[in-house]
C-alpha cells in the first residue's frame, strides 16, 4: 500500500479516478441525480486519494517518472512531484473535497434545467489537468495541460448560459487567458532555442547558458502570461467578469486554486529554473504585488455584487503572495537564502490560507444566490435569522480573510509582514525603499480588506430585509453546510496549528535546488511559535486563541451570572425616535462603502448618478421614486484594452487589403515568395 | 492660543453651591408611585437623563440646557444627559403631550429600560398648562406615560429644576450638595 | 513573587482606564470653569449599568448580544500583553506588535457588526464612518509602530520598551516624528477630537456612539468599559514604547514601583494633553480626517525613512 502510494502509480490512479468520473458522467445524460450522484462519488474520493498520496509524496521526497514518451522527439509525457507539487496537489485535492461535499446539494438547483452530465465531465477534467499541470515536468506537455484546463474552465463558466452576461463573460475569459498563453509560449520557446530542450530539468542544468538579456525577456513575458492566469493588475479584467459567472462550487475552485497555479509556475521558473536571476526581478514583482494588494480591495470596495467583491479579493490576496514570493526572489538575489526561505514560507503559507478562505466565502455566496436568486447585495439583508448556520460560516470566513486572529489569515499576513521587516534592515537603498513602500500598502490593504467585509456581512446577513425576496430563504441543505463547515474549521486549524506548519514550508523550501546548501537548518518556527529570524518576533498562535477564549469565558461568567444576576432584558423595538423604521432606512452597501470610495475618488473614478421619478412630470414637485447608483469606471477597459483593441482592428483591416480577391495577384504573391526565397538560400 | 489659556486662568469661579436649605424650599409633586429606595440607592452615584420634548414653548428646554453651564453645573452631582433613551436611568418630558408627539413619547418610554423614573417638567407637563383643553395637546404626559414626579413652574428656574432633582434623588445628606 | 507581578499586570488596564477617562473629563470641565464630575465618576456609571436591566431590539441577531463581550475580551488580552510597568515579562507568546495591531482590529469588526445589526439608521452610518477612519488608521498605526521596532530591531514589544534608549541622539528625530504619528492614530482610534466627539448628542455627528446607541445595561456598561480600556491601552504603548523611561527592568520590589508610579505619570500627562486638545480645538469635518490620516502615514515614512538613513 505505501508503495502504491508513493510511486507513480499512485499518481496514475489519482488521475484515473478523475478520468472515470468524467467520462462516467457523460453516459448519465437523461438520469441528474445519478450524474450528480457520479461526478460527486468520484470527485470525492478522488480528493481523498489525492490528499492521501499527497502527504506520503511530501513525507518521501523527488518522485520523477515518465508516462511514455510520445512519438514527437520533444513531447515526453513526464511528471515530476517534489515537495512543492505535492503540495500544490494537497491546496488542490482538499479544496476539491469540500467543493464537492457541497456540490452534491448545490448541483440539484440545476436540475432540469442545464445538463448535469456536462458539468461532470468539464468539471474532472478541469480538476485533472490542474493536477497535470502542477507536476508536469516537460514544457509542451505542461502547455497542453494548461491549455485543456483553460477550455474546461471555460465551459464551467459559460455553463449557465441563459444569462447573456454569463456568455460574454467566458468570452472575454477564453480571449484573456490565451493571451497569456500565446506569452507563456513565446517565453518556452526562448528557452528552448538557449537550452535545445523543453524538459524543466535539462533547462535548469543549462540555465547558466542562456544570455542575461533572453533571460529577462523571459521573464517579462513569463510574468505577463502566468500573471494573466493568476490576476494581477493590469491583466485581472477577465476575474471579476468570469468568477462571478460561474457556479459556485467551481467559482471556489477557480478562485482558490487555479489562479494559484499561476503562482505555481512562477516559483517554479523563478525560484528553481532560471536561476541565478537578477535584484530587479524581486523588485518588479514586489511593485506590482502592492499595486495588486491595493488596487484589488479599493475595486472591492465599489462593488454590490458579491460575487464580483470576493473575485476582487482574490486579486487583492493574490497580491499579498507575490509581496512575499518577491522579497524572497530579492533575498536570493541578494545572497541571503535564509530570508529568502522565510519569504517563500509566507508566499506559500497564504496561498494555502486563501485558498480555505476564499473557499468558504464563494461556498457561503452560493448559498445566499441560490435561495434569493439575486447576486445584488442591496436586495439582501436580515439572512442571519434564515439562514444561521451559513451566516456563521460567512462570517468565519470574512474573519479569516480580514487577518483576524484566531484565523489563518492572521499568522500568514504576520509571516509576510516579517519578511517585509526584514527586507527593511537591508543595505541596498533601492531594495529598502521597495519594502517600505511594501509595507505600507500592505498596512492599508489590511485595514481596507476589514472595512470591506463589515460591509458584505452586514449588509447580506445582519439587520432587516431589503427585499421580499429574502422571507423565503431557507437554510443550505445538509452537504453544503458539512462542506462549509469543515472549510471553517480548517480555517481555525490552520490558524492554531501554524506552527507545525511552519516547519512544513521549511521542509517544501529547502528542497528546491537552490535552496540545498543552506549550512544550518533555519528555525521558521518551534512546535507552538512561529520565530522570525535574527529574533525579530514570534507568535504562538495556541497561546493566542486559548487566551482570547478563556478571557471571554471569564467576561461573560463574570458579568452574566455573577454580578447580572438579578436582571432581565426585554426585548423591544429599535429606537426609531418615534418614526416608523422601514427597509429603506437601513444603511446600503453602496452607502456604507461611499464615504472610502469617494476618499479614494482619485484612484477609482466614482460617478455618481440620480434618477428621479416624479408623480406628475409636468409639475415636479413631488418625487416618486428616487434611485442613485454609484459607479466606478474600469479604468483599464477604458485607457488600455479599448485603445489596443482598435489600434489591432485597424491594423487588421489595413491588412485586409492584401486578400484582393484578384488570381493573378495571388500569383504576383507566390513569384516574390520564390524570388525571396531563391535569394535567401 | 495663549490669549485663551490666560483667559480661561483669569476667569473667576462662578459655581453656585447648593445647601441644605434651597433644598427644604424646592418643591415637588409626588404623580402615581413614589421610586422605591433600592432604586434610589442605585442612582445616587450617578444619573443619566434624557430629555424628550414633547411639543413643549422651550422655555423649560432653556433652563434645561442652563442645568449644564458653570453656574448650575449638574455634572458635579453625577447626572449627565444622553442621547438615546436605551443609556437613560430617567425621562425628563416637557410640554403638553401635543398629538404628533404622542407614540414617540411612548415608544421612549418603551426603549428605556427597567428601573426608570419618569419626571415631567414644567406646568404644561401636568395637565396641559395655559394649553389646556386644544385639540392640538392631549392635556399632560400622564396621559400617555405613568409619571413618578413632577417640577412645577412655567418655567422652573434651573435652581428649583436641580434641587427638585437632587430631592428626588434624596442625596440632601451626601457631600457634594456643599460643593463650592 | 512573579505571580503577583503577573495578577497586577492582568488587572491593570481594567481598573485604571475609567479613572483616565474621569481625569479628562475633569480637565475638560475645569478649563471650562466648571466643577465637575469627580475623577471616580465612570467607576459609579458602570456600577449602575451592571445593575441595570436591558433592552435588546427584535431585529437584533447573536451578534448583536455577543459583540461587548468579545470586544470586552480582546481589550483584556491586549491589555496584559503590552508593557505596562514591567519590561521584564519576556511575553513571546502574545507581545508582538502585529497580534495588538489586529486583536484590536478584531473589536472594532464585531463593534461595527453590532452597530449595523439593529437595522437603525444611526447604527448603519455610525459603522460605515468608523471603518473609513479605521482602515486608515490601522495602516497608520502599523508604520507608527514599525519605527520603533526597526530602531530596536525585534517587534516583540517588552523588548522595545527594555532598549530605554529611543530618545538618545541616534534616533531622536524619528521618535518625536513617530510619535506625532502615533498620536494622531491613537485620537482616531479612540475617538477623541479632531476625529469624534465623545460627548455629542447629535447623531449625525457621532461615530462611535452611534454604533452603541442600541445597547443598554449591562452590555452598554462593558462597551464604555473596553472604550476605556482601548484609550488605556494605547496611551501605554504611546508611553512605554516611545518613551521606556521609568519601566521596571528587574524583578525588583523598588523598581516595580517606580515602574507603576513613572507609569501613572506619564498616562496622566497623555490625559492631560487630550484634554486640553479637546477644549481647544473643534472637530473636523469628517472628509478632513483623511487627510489628517494621511499626515500621519508621511511622518512614520519619513521615521521610518531617517532610521534608515542612520543604519547606512
Amino acid at each position: 500500500m505505501i508503495n502504491l502510494l508513493t510511486s507513480g502509480s499512485g499518481f496514475f490512479l489519482l488521475l484515473l479516478f478523475y478520468t472515470l468520473g468524467a467520462i462516467g458522467s457523460l453516459i448519465f445524460k437523461k438520469k441528474d441525480e445519478w450524474a450528480n450522484g457520479w461526478q460527486s462519488l468520484f470527485a470525492i474520493v478522488g480528493s481523498l486519494w489525492g490528499i492521501f498520496f499527497s502527504i506520503s509524496a511530501f513525507m518521501t521526497g523527488d518522485l520523477s517518472f515518465a508516462a511514455y514518451s510520445s512519438v514527437f522527439p520533444l513531447l515526453s509525457f513526464s511528471f515530476h512531484i517534489d515537495q512543492l507539487s505535492a503540495f500544490f496537489i494537497f491546496v488542490i485535492s482538499l479544496i476539491t473535497l469540500f467543493c464537492s461535499l457541497y456540490g452534491i446539494g448545490y448541483i440539484k438547483h440545476y436540475y432540469k434545467k442545464y445538463s448535469i452530465s456536462a458539468l461532470g465531465f468539464f468539471y474532472h477534467l478541469f480538476i485533472m489537468d490542474m493536477l497535470m499541470v502542477v507536476t508536469a515536468s516537460n514544457g509542451l506537455f505542461f502547455l497542453i495541460a494548461w491549455e485543456i484546463m483553460s477550455i474546461a474552465s471555460y465551459f464551467l463558466v459559460v455553463y449557465d448560459h441563459n444569462d447573456v452576461n454569463n456568455t460574454k463573460a467566458g468570452f472575454l475569459y477564453l480571449v484573456m487567458t490565451h493571451v497569456g498563453t500565446a506569452f507563456i509560449i513565446l517565453a518556452f520557446l526562448l528557452m528552448y532555442k538557449f537550452t535545445n530542450s523543453f524538459d524543466f530539468e535539462s533547462i535548469q542544468a543549462q540555465s547558466v547558458a542562456i544570455p542575461v538579456f533572453i533571460k529577462n525577456s523571459i521573464f517579462i513575458l513569463a510574468l505577463i502570461g502566468f500573471g494573466t492566469k493568476a490576476g494581477i493588475i493590469p491583466f485581472h479584467i477577465w476575474l471579476p467578469a468570469a468568477h462571478p459567472a460561474a457556479p459556485s462550487h467551481v467559482s471556489a475552485l477557480m478562485s482558490g486554486v487555479m489562479i494559484k497555479t499561476g503562482i505555481y509556475m512562477m516559483i517554479r521558473l523563478f525560484l528553481d529554473i532560471l536561476q541565478p536571476i537578477p535584484l530587479w526581478w524581486g523588485i518588479t514583482i514586489l511593485i506590482i504585488g502592492s499595486l495588486s494588494a491595493l488596487l484589488g480591495v479599493l475595486y472591492a470596495l465599489a462593488e454590490h455584487d458579491i460575487k464580483k467583491l470576493l473575485a476582487y479579493h482574490s486579486i487583492e490576496n493574490i497580491g499579498i503572495i507575490l509581496l512575499g514570493f518577491g522579497s524572497a526572489l530579492v533575498f536570493i538575489s541578494l545572497g541571503n537564502t535564509l530570508l529568502a526561505l522565510f519569504g517563500l514560507g509566507a508566499a506559500l503559507f497564504h496561498t494555502l490560507n486563501h485558498a480555505t478562505f476564499k473557499s468558504l466565502l464563494f461556498l457561503s455566496a452560493g448559498s445566499v444566490i441560490n435561495q434569493t436568486h439575486t447576486r445584488n447585495m442591496e436586495e439582501y439583508g436580515g439572512l442571519i435569522k434564515y439562514m444561521p448556520q451559513t451566516a456563521f460560516f460567512f462570517l468565519v470566513g470574512s474573519m479569516a480573510i480580514s487577518a483576524l486572529p484566531p484565523f489563518n489569515g492572521f499568522f500568514s499576513e504576520w509571516l509576510t509582514f516579517q519578511t517585509l521587516l526584514q527586507g527593511m534592515t537591508s543595505v541596498n537603498i533601492l531594495v529598502k525603499s521597495t519594502f517600505v513602500l511594501a509595507t505600507g500598502a500592505l498596512a492599508i490593504t489590511g485595514g481596507l480588506a476589514l472595512a470591506c467585509f463589515v460591509k458584505a456581512f452586514g449588509a447580506t446577513f445582519l439587520a432587516r430585509p431589503r427585499s421580499t425576496e429574502v422571507a423565503h430563504a431557507k437554510e443550505s441543505s445538509l452537504s453544503q453546510l458539512i462542506g462549509m463547515g469543515a472549510l471553517a474549521l480548517c480555517c481555525l486549524l490552520f490558524g492554531i496549528f501554524s506552527g507545525y506548519l511552519g516547519s512544513l514550508f521549511k521542509n517544501i523550501g529547502t528542497h528546491l535546488t537552490v535552496f540545498r546548501n543552506i549550512s544550518l537548518p533555519p528555525i521558521l518556527s518551534s512546535k507552538i511559535n512561529f520565530i522570525a529570524p535574527n529574533n525579530f518576533g514570534s507568535v504562538s498562535a495556541l497561546a493566542l486563541i486559548v487566551f482570547l477564549i478563556l478571557a471571554l469565558f471569564i467576561v461573560v461568567l463574570l458579568v452574566k451570572f455573577v454580578i447580572n444576576r438579578n436582571q432581565k432584558t426585554k426585548i423591544g423595538a429599535t429606537w426609531d425616535c418615534g418614526t416608523n423604521l422601514t427597509q429603506r432606512m437601513e444603511i446600503t452597501a453602496t452607502g456604507f462603502a461611499r464615504s472610502i470610495i469617494l476618499i479614494f475618488a482619485g484612484i477609482l473614478r466614482p460617478s455618481i448618478q440620480n434618477e428621479i421619478e416624479y408623480r406628475d412630470s409636468k409639475i415636479r414637485y413631488f418625487p416618486k421614486s428616487r434611485t442613485v447608483t454609484l459607479r466606478t469606471r474600469d479604468i483599464y477597459r477604458l485607457y488600455f484594452y479599448l485603445p489596443l483593441n482598435k489600434f489591432i482592428t485597424t491594423l487588421s483591416v489595413r491588412a485586409k487589403a492584401i486578400q484582393s480577391g484578384s488570381i493573378n495577384m495571388y500569383v504576383f504573391y507566390i513569384l516574390i515568395a520564390v524570388a525571396i526565397a531563391l535569394f535567401l538560400s | 492660543m495663549l490669549k485663551l489659556f490666560l483667559k480661561i486662568i483669569k476667569t473667576q469661579k462662578n459655581i453656585i453651591p447648593i445647601h441644605d436649605h434651597d433644598l427644604k424650599q424646592a418643591e415637588i409633586f409626588v404623580v402615581g408611585e413614589k421610586i422605591q429606595d433600592k432604586i434610589k440607592k442605585l442612582f445616587q452615584g450617578s444619573l443619566a437623563i434624557k430629555q424628550i420634548d414633547a411639543g413643549s414653548d422651550n422655555a423649560c428646554e432653556q433652563e434645561l440646557v442652563a442645568l449644564s453651564n458653570s453656574f448650575y453645573d449638574v455634572e458635579r452631582f453625577g447626572i449627565h444627559f444622553v442621547a438615546s433613551p436605551r443609556h437613560a436611568d430617567m425621562l425628563l418630558i416637557t410640554g403638553p403631550v401635543t398629538r404628533n408627539m404622542a407614540k414617540a413619547v411612548q415608544r421612549a418610554y418603551e426603549a428605556t429600560p427597567n428601573p426608570k423614573i419618569v419626571v415631567t417638567v414644567g406646568d404644561d407637563a401636568i395637565d396641559g398648562g395655559i394649553y389646556k383643553g386644544s385639540y392640538a395637546v392631549l392635556d399632560g404626559v400622564e396621559t400617555i406615560v405613568p409619571v413618578n414626579y413632577h417640577i412645577p413652574g412655567d418655567p422652573p428656574s434651573p435652581k428649583m429644576i436641580l434641587c427638585g432633582l437632587l430631592t428626588i434623588l434624596e442625596t440632601m445628606d451626601s457631600k457634594q450638595t456643599k460643593l463650592k | 513573587m512573579m505571580i503577583f507581578i503577573w495578577i497586577l499586570q492582568l488587572i491593570c488596564v481594567p481598573a485604571l482606564s475609567p479613572l483616565c477617562m474621569g481625569i479628562i473629563k475633569k480637565i475638560k470641565a475645569k478649563l471650562q470653569n466648571r466643577v465637575g464630575a469627580s475623577i471616580f465618576q465612570p467607576y459609579k456609571d458602570i456600577w449602575k449599568l451592571l445593575h441595570k436591566d436591558e433592552v435588546i431590539s427584535t431585529d437584533a441577531s447573536w451578534v448583536f448580544r455577543f459583540a461587548p463581550f468579545i470586544i470586552f475580551a480582546t481589550t483584556i488580552v491586549i491589555g496584559a500583553s503590552i508593557p505596562l510597568f514591567a519590561s521584564f515579562l519576556k511575553n513571546t507568546l502574545t507581545g508582538d506588535l502585529l497580534v495588538v495591531v489586529y486583536t484590536l482590529a478584531l473589536g472594532t469588526f464585531f463593534l461595527a457588526l453590532a452597530g449595523m445589526d439593529t437595522g437603525s439608521a444611526f447604527g448603519g452610518f455610525g459603522s460605515s464612518r468608523e471603518m473609513t477612519i479605521s482602515a486608515l488608521a490601522e495602516g497608520c498605526l502599523i508604520l507608527a509602530l514599525f519605527t520603533t521596532a526597526l530602531s530596536i530591531g525585534t517587534t516583540n514589544l517588552f523588548v522595545i520598551s527594555n532598549a530605554g534608549m529611543l530618545l538618545s541622539t541616534q534616533f531622536f528625530l524619528s521618535t518625536i516624528l513617530a510619535f506625532i504619528g502615533f498620536f494622531i492614530v491613537l485620537l482616531a482610534e479612540t475617538g477623541r477630537f479632531p476625529f469624534d466627539n465623545p460627548a455629542t448628542h447629535l447623531e449625525l455627528t457621532m461615530i462611535h456612539e452611534a454604533m452603541i446607541l442600541e445597547y443598554s445595561g449591562k452590555r452598554l456598561a462593558l462597551m464604555e468599559w473596553a472604550v476605556a480600556n482601548k484609550f488605556f491601552i494605547f496611551a501605554t504603548l504611546g508611553a512605554n514604547l516611545f518613551f521606556p523611561y521609568g519601566i521596571a527592568h528587574s524583578v525588583d520590589t523598588h523598581a516595580i514601583v517606580i515602574g507603576i508610579i513613572v507609569l501613572l505619570i506619564k498616562i496622566f500627562i497623555l490625559c492631560a494633553i487630550v484634554g486640553i486638545i479637546e477644549s481647544t480645538m473643534a472637530k473636523f469635518r469628517f472628509f478632513r480626517l483623511p487627510d489628517l490620516l494621511i499626515t500621519s502615514l508621511i511622518l512614520s515614512a519619513l521615521a521610518i525613512g531617517l532610521i534608515q538613513m542612520q543604519i547606512l
